[in-house]
């Protein structure tokens, strides 16, 4: 098992519902996906966004577009117009997903 | 086959795609979304101040370039420019083309305001609940700004049935836009849930312009060709509902099957389950397959029967906001910008201002991402450049957010050095318009489709 950062692996992109920031992560290679859908869980999703979605995480498996797509609830300090964020709708977040490392075989 | 090209992916998108979408190459349907969750209550505020006002002005403009490329290539528009006053833009185009001494039958599709009918509802129980909150709409009845039902594809497909060339709607879904005029050509059933769901994915696909042609595309995003002059989306649809996404010849970007499913799960939520007045569409059914250099041919796909529900988009106003930045360079800029952070929330106690909300982020360290993984490392921080320091509040009281403003310019005289970037001087105040989903029986409220020939 060697340790790979996301980004080798897969790209995304993120855009908001509300307070909801949804991340499409979608696997470079079909080979790929099986490696993302063991290691991307919806725990470590959660872990990974520590301090910024207060919320649930919530997975959600497309095999055919050989990705995965995250629901980050409570994410965006209270979404669209509310939010006093730089990225008030989560738009970086898809990158900021790509930092997270995982084991590969 | 049908081509169905996006011009406009939202309001303040390029003013040249859609003349691009017209003139360089073939087209039999030309859509463009203009309406965000917020542009409405904006809308709603323009024409409260004028009766003839509350539409997408640019759209007009638009028709006034290529109204004569529009007939003469016999390209039929929709657009749900018609904001909040669909009638006065639909003048707005008659107008235009009697100016130009041309012939136009345009169509209006209406019905969606539902702002006079508010307490009509509540008063029989229909409660308009937040979606994500559950909370009654009377919570916040007296700060409603607007309120529009998302029509989906049929009234616009009705329109095209009577004749119009130029379809103007007010809130109607963004995919209704392409599916409409499939339904029109194909004669597709309101019960041929798996066609309806394959217009709908088609119509999702192009929605947000060039998104799907290499625009904002991560994958390998430094070779995609020739950004400056991208080509925007075209859908190549047939009668049985697979499709092609593609653009013109000659332009920019990419259309591969990444590029696509980049955009497929843009503003996802559950992938079986994409919700629309026309359908329920099933995104783990679409079948991609690159058909040539930028096609990506659509197949396969699955829907099932539409809600009883229509979604309605309600704006209220929501407090005031303002934000504030001040710009710190090397040495120490990580410090110095913490340290004004801290000093500001000193001095904002001291006034005994109260917010809602007050936050602070570093642009430079770690704004965007935010997360742990992204602070910077002990041997990068004394090194960083330049770090800004932007810091927001939100509150119900107006005056505290404005005397909240005031703590800013001082911070460059009185705080840590040194301070570059205060630009105009004191952050504006802003009031916060938020937007509040609800959902309404479809028995509730009816399209209005309106045909308006222009009379020279």
């Amino acid at each position: 098992m060697a340790k790979r950062q996301l980004i080798e692996l897969a790209h995304a992109r993120s855009g908001d519902k509300g307070d909801t920031s949804n991340i499409g992560l979608i696997a470079r290679k079909l080979e790929y996906y099986p490696i993302l859908v063991r290691e991307v869980t919806a725990e470590r999703v959660k872990e990974h966004f520590a301090g910024v979605c207060l919320g649930k995480v919530e997975r959600f498996e497309v095999p055919n577009l050989g990705a995965l797509n995250f629901l980050l609830h409570e994410a965006l300090d209270g979404g669209g117009t509310l939010a006093l964020k730089a990225d008030p709708q989560g738009k970086t977040y898809s990158t900021a997903l790509l930092r997270m490392e995982i084991e590969v075989d | 086959m049908i081509r169905i090209a996006n011009g406009q992916g939202f309001w303040g998108d390029s003013l040249e795609a859609p003349v691009e979408q017209v003139r360089r190459g073939p087209l039999d349907y030309l859509t463009l979304d203009y309406l965000a969750e917020v542009t409405m209550s904006i809308l709603q505020k323009q024409r409260a101040r004028d009766p003839k006002l509350g539409y997408a002005r640019d759209f007009v403009d638009m028709i006034a370039r290529v109204l004569p490329d529009l007939k003469e290539r016999r390209i039929r528009v929709i657009a749900n420019a018609g904001g909040v006053n669909p009638k006065a833009c639909c003048e707005a185009v008659l107008e235009v083309a009697r100016r130009q001494g041309i012939t136009v039958r345009a169509a209006v599709v209406a019905g969606d305001d539902i702002m006079e009918r508010l307490d009509d509802f509540l008063s029989r129980g229909v409660e308009l609940k937040n979606m994500e909150t559950g909370e009654p709409l009377a919570a916040i009845r007296a700060q409603v700004r607007s309120a529009n039902v998302y029509f989906g594809a049929r009234p616009v497909a009705q329109a095209l049935e009577q004749g119009a060339e130029i379809v103007i709607t007010g809130r109607v879904t963004d995919t209704a836009l392409a599916l409409a005029p499939m339904i029109h050509e194909f004669g597709w059933k309101a019960d041929d849930w798996d066609r309806l769901a394959a217009g709908t994915i088609a119509g999702h696909t192009v929605e947000c312009g060039a998104q799907c042609t290499g625009g904002n595309c991560q994958v390998d995003w430094e070779t995609i060709p020739n950004l400056a002059d991208i080509g925007y989306p075209i859908i190549e649809a047939e009668p049985e509902g697979d499709f092609v996404i593609t653009k013109h010849a000659g332009t920019g970007g990419r259309v591969t099957v990444e590029s696509v499913k980049e955009q497929l799960l843009y503003e996802m939520g559950d992938p079986r389950e994409y919700i629309t007045p026309d359908c329920i569409a099933d995104f783990t059914t679409i079948h991609l397959a690159q058909a040539g250099p930028d096609r990506v041919r659509f197949s396969g796909i699955k829907g099932r029967l539409a809600t009883p529900f229509y979604k309605v988009s309600i704006s209220y106003s929501a407090g005031f906001k303002a934000i504030g930045s001040l710009v710190y360079a090397w040495p120490d800029a990580y410090k110095k910008a913490r340290a004004a952070e801290k000093i500001l929330r000193q001095r904002l106690d001291r006034l005994g201002l109260r917010f809602e909300s007050m936050r602070a982020e570093f642009l430079g360290a770690n704004a965007c991402h935010g997360i742990p993984a992204a602070e910077p490392t002990p041997e990068i921080e004394p090194h960083l450049p330049e770090v800004v320091l932007r810091f927001g509040v939100r509150g119900e009281n107006r005056a505290a957010v404005e005397r909240f403003t005031r703590e800013i310019p001082p911070l460059a005289l009185n705080g840590p050095p040194v301070v570059s970037g205060l630009g105009s001087g004191r952050p504006q105040v802003e009031e916060i318009v938020a937007y509040w989903p609800a959902l309404i029986a479809k028995t509730e409220v009816q399209p209005e489709v309106t045909l308006w020939p222009s009379d020279n």
